[in-house]
């Protein structure tokens, strides 16, 4: 049990007093910067996914013919030709429209209805999605269809400029984790501290529950209870400040819609960790705190 | 019911407190234990009551061996005895009542069999106008007399007492005295400390240890294991 039932009188052995009083807000600190980092990693390593998964086996072709009517015919066929393949799961031509919307914000001018922009000679692309994980012999086979029907065309494999970011992205959610894994560290050495400054505190009274037939389990779930309480109190604070940031955060994040960010979400599973997070801080904490009080008790004869 | 055959103590590195310590303790007997400040008193009751192991020798206690005895079987041992501690060793934050009660609630006796014989402990010791005053708030006298309640409470087979009347007028000390008696004729083993002379001649039967120097002097031989009249 993680608070363990401890009779109203036998609580009594311990003043009413919080065992230390600094315990529950350094907790309270840290569990906050913990959902923060696991909610950061989560996001971040969700973001990490959905990059890899939207890069993995994706090439897209780049068809740079001066005549526009032959740009356009090959595009055409290069197309017909690779949807046609086993190892093609979809191909699709990137419509010039959509080539100057997304131009057009470097342009500044949002529609794409620039004139220097419309001047502009673009290439021919198509986005091509292959089956399978292993995509080397796919590249290849495209090598070779692209070679037949758009000499000069140019195949950029997406992993090749989008693969760093994803991996730095992907590194920044495992420092996250890290965090995490630190800050429940430090937790513990809390409780550690917390709970050998109980037994100084007491020692007095353990000796003399010694003495009179106590066992070292009656002494520790005493202390185990009080301790878990006082961590739970720092806890529970810790969540709920950290809950009112990460909804906060949340609320302002719905509005982010491009790029990278709209990526970085925590999903039902994120959500459910960092709800899980402050319960296992608790489990920890009373086991810490037993296991501490277990190993001094038994320094004592 | 207690037997030391050449039991010394040593605490760290230092000479030992006490060195050859040899006797059998009768159930159902009456014993002082006597000597100068610094003989090992104290150290020969920790002995007694579980508070140390020794560093050498054979302790039995209620026909077992403590000093192989695995740490988890003591708290069953030390049920079974009572201590009178010469600084009181109150729990400060409970009350007398509390203090009283704290060995049968660490035997798991129920709050409604607990309250009738803590009530007549109160009584007896005259404080049941100040059971729920706590240690701080009560004279010396009145703490002793707590002190010594809590020890008989569980009605243990052994009792020891460090100085028990060191701390009370000599009419409760007789009182005091009077109920260590009592509780030696239902059996209970007794080993009193003291300094007072006058409170050894005051039990018939007693039997006297002494100690000289972290050695048992025993003048009779009564004490020794094997007993003397019994080698």
């Amino acid at each position: 049990m993680i608070i363990p039932r401890v009779p109203v009188q036998h609580r009594r052995l311990l003043p009413d007093r919080r065992l230390s009083g600094p315990t529950p807000w350094v907790i309270a600190l840290l569990m906050m910067l913990t959902l923060l980092a696991a909610a950061a990693g989560v996001g971040l390593a969700r973001s990490a996914n959905a990059i890899g998964d939207a890069i993995a086996g994706r090439v897209t072709v780049q068809i740079v013919t001066a005549n526009p009517v032959t740009r356009a015919e090959q595009a055409r066929a290069l197309r017909r030709r690779a949807a046609a393949q086993s190892f093609v799961l979809s191909a699709r031509s990137v419509e010039p429209e959509e080539l100057q919307a997304t131009l057009g914000q470097w342009f500044g001018s949002a529609e794409g209805d620039d004139p220097v922009l419309k001047s502009l000679p673009l290439p021919a692309l198509i986005d091509i999605d292959f089956v399978g994980e292993k995509h080397a012999n796919h590249v290849r086979a495209l090598q070779k269809l692209v070679a037949e029907e758009a000499p000069g065309a140019r195949i950029i494999p997406h992993a090749e400029w989008l693969g760093p970011v994803a991996r730095l992205i992907r590194s920044l959610a495992w420092v996250a984790g890290g965090l995490v894994v630190l800050m429940a560290l430090a937790s513990a050495a809390v409780v550690i501290m917390t709970a050998r400054a109980a037994l100084a505190t007491h020692f007095p009274t353990i000796e003399m529950l010694h003495l009179i037939g106590a066992t070292d389990r009656q002494i520790t779930r005493l202390f185990q209870r009080r301790i878990a309480i006082d961590t739970a109190y720092g806890i529970a604070l810790g969540t709920t400040v950290a809950a009112a940031i990460l909804l906060l955060i949340g609320l302002q994040w719905t509005g982010v819609t491009s790029g990278l960010a709209a990526t970085a979400s925590l999903g039902v599973a994120g959500w459910l960790l960092l709800l899980a997070l402050p319960l296992l801080a608790i489990a920890l904490a009373a086991l810490t705190a037993r296991q501490t009080l277990l190993s001094a008790l038994k320094k004592i004869l | 019911m207690v037997e030391f055959d050449g039991v010394g103590l040593r605490y760290g590195p230092d000479a030992e407190v006490l060195a050859d310590i040899s006797f059998n303790l009768q159930p159902g007997s009456f014993y002082f234990l006597t000597g100068a400040s610094g003989a090992g008193k104290t150290s020969l009751l920790k002995l007694l009551y579980l508070a140390q192991r020794p560093s050498r020798g054979i302790v039995r206690l209620f026909g077992e061996d403590l000093v192989s005895m695995p740490r988890h079987r003591l708290p069953g041992f030390r049920r079974r005895i009572g201590v009178v501690f010469q600084d009181f060793r109150l729990i400060p934050h409970l009350s007398a009542r509390d203090n009283i009660a704290l060995p049968l609630r660490i035997a798991g006796v129920s709050e409604e069999d607990l309250s009738g014989p803590v009530g007549e402990m109160l009584s007896w010791i005259g404080l049941s106008e100040r059971a729920h005053a706590r240690p701080a708030t009560l004279s010396g006298g009145e703490q002793q007399r707590v002190a010594i309640a809590r020890a008989v409470i569980a009605r243990p087979q052994l009792l020891i007492a460090d100085e028990p009347t060191g701390n009370v007028d000599p009419e409760m000390a007789m009182r005091l005295l009077g109920l260590f008696e009592a509780l030696n004729r239902l059996g209970t083993t007794v080993v009193v400390a003291t300094h007072d002379i006058h409170l050894i001649s005051r039990i018939e039967n007693a039997q006297m240890m002494r100690l000289e120097r972290g050695r048992l002097a025993d003048p009779t031989g009564a004490l020794r294991y094997p007993p003397a009249n019994r080698a």
